[in-house]
């Protein structure tokens, strides 16, 4: 097995497959059942692997050309034409156009007597003239093992069957052949000994009341296959085993950007919005608006003429579509236009597996660009309390829409209490963006937050933003980090009332420290200007004072000559004498 | 069904012999099936063999899966006896032989 499974593509290659074309199956299986072989499919009572071989033949004869023979153990040709047609099959109308052959084999114990020797070449001859008569390349044995409580003769049975196994190969033809599961072993008389090549298991639990069916390829003899169990599901076109995909990580991915709708939002993601193609998860506690966020990518998908499709777990169309219109958001114009599809169911309306196949054959039918789910976390009360069967399925959906290159929205119900940063189910991992909305509770009110945990592939922004709900929408705003953290609501509004106070005040200051500036200058000139007076004033009163001495000199000459004239002395030459 | 139409008279045990080819274990059935019939059924039956190799699609109209498989057809019901009928006894008491006799 490893030997092979390490050159899978030249195994592939030397394993010829028929394609069963049940949806899903020959994915799994890269291809179909062996060609040219027998293949075992076994499981429980009810489990459709009556359905599993009818349809493998139906969709032969009607899809690949291949006419069928069904050899039945258990029901009339009738029976089975009838609970085929449920499922799409009209078995007579293939049977009328010679695309396929239907023998009811029957044995009734109490109409027979055993003695001696005998075989089955009865079998073999009604069998092989049924494949000549159409050219027929598959056949259905509809559980063999029927014969054991017909004939008592346990081993010329096994040998016999044994034999027909070969014989089948030998012919060429590819077979299904059902088993009823027995107690500790794959079917009743232990038959998967002589089925070697293809064994497949289906499987239908009952979990909290509500029935999961599951399939699993046991053994597939030379080639690779998915060996994961797969649930499935019998619906109106047949058998759906899911996922289509997920044995691969290799979806092409894309550069494009879309809008997510919000102004802010975008701005926080480079201005540009999530890539095409990437999955989004929005958590947060009850009413963070999760819901509102999906419904603005979903608006901007569709304004671009884009298709969405919204999956709702927890609200009918007409209370997302009232909801929305609350907040400016009107996406009833686009259900009329078409571009909108809102599938709303309970999650326990069904198994997993169901909700799984509606959303792929959604996706197949309507094709859309952006998908919401909302919220995934409902999911987990859908009957299966299995946490990773719920992580498994959302790995399905998210896988599928990658391959699509369609763009996912998640939403997620976090618990209150519980840390943030994990989701219940573990699914954070395989998202691309992570959005995260919570509650910042202070001063007596709640307020919403929004932050981008992550994003790949894009340098988003690590801010803390408020995220406001007004009737156009939300808004998101620049949120204040104070002492005791963002500061949101009226609080934020206080802290934009502090802060214009502020600014009043330092203006005012300004404006008082300029007064008071222009006031001491004032001061100073005057102050100068009294200066400039002193010194006027004593300057004059020097040059008065200077005046005043020549002045008094003069007439002190004066008299001394006067007295001198009158004193009959010498002319007074000799002034400074007198001193 | 065309053989009925075919006999001008009806036996009262009308008896067919289903076989694939003439192996051993057909001819050995033959063999044992009109050794108690002659002794048990004189005159009172009529044996029709039929080969599926020869016609198959014979097979079908009386669930025929084992070989060699006899089938009575009367007096009815229906019975059958698949095997080589090699054990007297076990035949007698399928064909329902000793009371009717």
């Amino acid at each position: 097995m490893k030997v092979k499974l390490s050159s899978p593509t030249q195994q592939e290659r030397s394993l010829p497959k028929c394609r069963t074309g049940i949806t899903g199956f020959d994915e799994i299986t890269l291809g179909g059942l062996p060609r040219g072989r027998p293949s075992l499919i076994c499981g429980g009572a009810g489990c459709g692997k009556t359905l599993f071989g009818v349809e493998f033949l139906a969709r032969g004869a009607r899809e690949f050309g291949e006419p069928g023979v069904c050899i039945s153990f258990e029901e009339t040709s009738d029976d089975l034409a009838q609970n085929a047609i449920s499922l799409g099959f009209d078995l007579k109308a293939l049977q009328r156009s010679k695309k396929l052959v239907i023998d009811y084999i029957h044995i009734d114990k109490s109409e027979i007597a055993e003695t001696g020797e005998y075989d089955l070449e009865g079998l073999f001859i009604r069998i092989g003239s049924a494949i000549d008569a159409i050219g027929a390349k598959r056949v259905l044995l509809d559980t063999p093992e029927t014969l054991f409580s017909g004939l008592n003769d346990e081993g010329v049975l096994r040998s016999e069957l044994r034999r027909l196994f070969r014989w089948l190969k030998e012919k060429g033809v590819t077979a299904v052949i059902t088993g009823e599961q027995g107690e500790g072993r794959l079917t009743r008389y232990g038959i998967e000994e002589y089925i070697s090549d293809c064994v497949v298991l289906l499987d239908h639990r009952l979990q909290n009341g509500i029935v999961t069916r599951r399939l699993r390829v046991l053994k597939y003899r030379g080639s690779m296959h998915g060996t994961n169990e797969y649930p499935f599901l019998i619906e109106h076109r047949g058998i759906s085993v899911l996922p289509v995909t997920s044995l691969g990580l290799a979806h092409k991915i894309s550069d494009e950007r879309i809008s997510t709708g919000v102004a802010g939002l975008d701005e926080m993601l480079e201005g540009q919005g999530f890539y095409r193609g990437s999955s989004i998860l929005a958590t947060g506690t009850a009413g963070t608006g999760k819901t509102s966020l999906a419904a603005h990518l979903v608006d901007a998908a569709c304004a671009r003429g884009e298709s969405c499709l919204f999956f709702s777990f927890e609200e009918s169309p007409d209370q997302i579509l009232r909801n929305m219109r609350s907040i400016g958001i009107d996406l009833a114009r686009w259900i009329k236009k078409g571009l909108l599809h809102i599938h709303a169911r309970r999650p326990t309306a069904h198994g997993l597996e169901l909700h799984l196949v509606e959303m792929h054959n959604l996706l197949e039918e309507r094709k859309p660009r952006v998908v919401v789910v909302d919220p995934i976390s409902s999911l987990m009360s859908g009957g299966s309390q299995n946490v990773n069967d719920v992580t498994n399925m959302i790995l399905r959906i998210i896988d599928r829409l990658k391959q699509l290159g369609t763009t996912g929205f998640f939403t997620a119900l976090t618990p209150g209490g519980g840390a943030l940063e994990a989701t219940e189910l573990k699914v954070s991992s395989l998202v691309d963006t992570w959005l995260l909305l919570r509650d910042v509770e202070s001063d007596g009110e709640r307020n919403r937050v929004l932050y981008v945990l992550k994003s790949r592939g894009m340098a988003h922004s690590n801010q803390v933003r408020e995220f406001l709900m007004t009737g156009n929408g939300v808004e998101l705003r620049e949120a204040y980090l104070g002492p005791a953290g963002v500061l949101t609501g009226s609080a934020r509004l206080a802290q934009e009332a502090r802060e214009r106070e502020e600014e009043v005040k330092v203006k005012q200051e300004g404006e008082d420290r300029q007064l008071a500036l222009t006031r001491k200058l004032r001061a100073a000139e005057a102050r100068m200007a009294a200066l400039e007076a002193q010194k006027v004033s004593a300057a004059r009163e020097l040059e008065a004072l200077a005046l005043e001495g020549k002045n008094r000199s003069n007439s002190i000459l004066e008299q001394r000559a006067e007295m001198a004239r009158s004193r009959k002395v010498r002319s007074p030459k000799a002034t400074g004498t007198g001193a | 069904m065309a053989t009925k139409r075919e006999a001008n008279t009806r036996f009262e045990y009308e008896l067919r012999l289903y076989i694939a080819g003439q192996t051993p274990k057909s001819l050995q059935a033959f063999a044992n099936l009109t050794k108690i019939c002659e002794e048990f059924l004189m005159g009172r039956y009529r044996i029709e063999i039929i080969d599926l190799v020869e016609k198959p699609q014979l097979a079908r109209g009386h669930q025929i899966l084992a070989v060699p498989t006899l089938v009575r057809t009367l007096p009815e019901p229906i019975r059958k006896i698949i095997g080589d009928l090699s054990n007297k006894e076990r035949v007698l008491v399928g064909l329902d032989i000793r009371s009717a006799g």
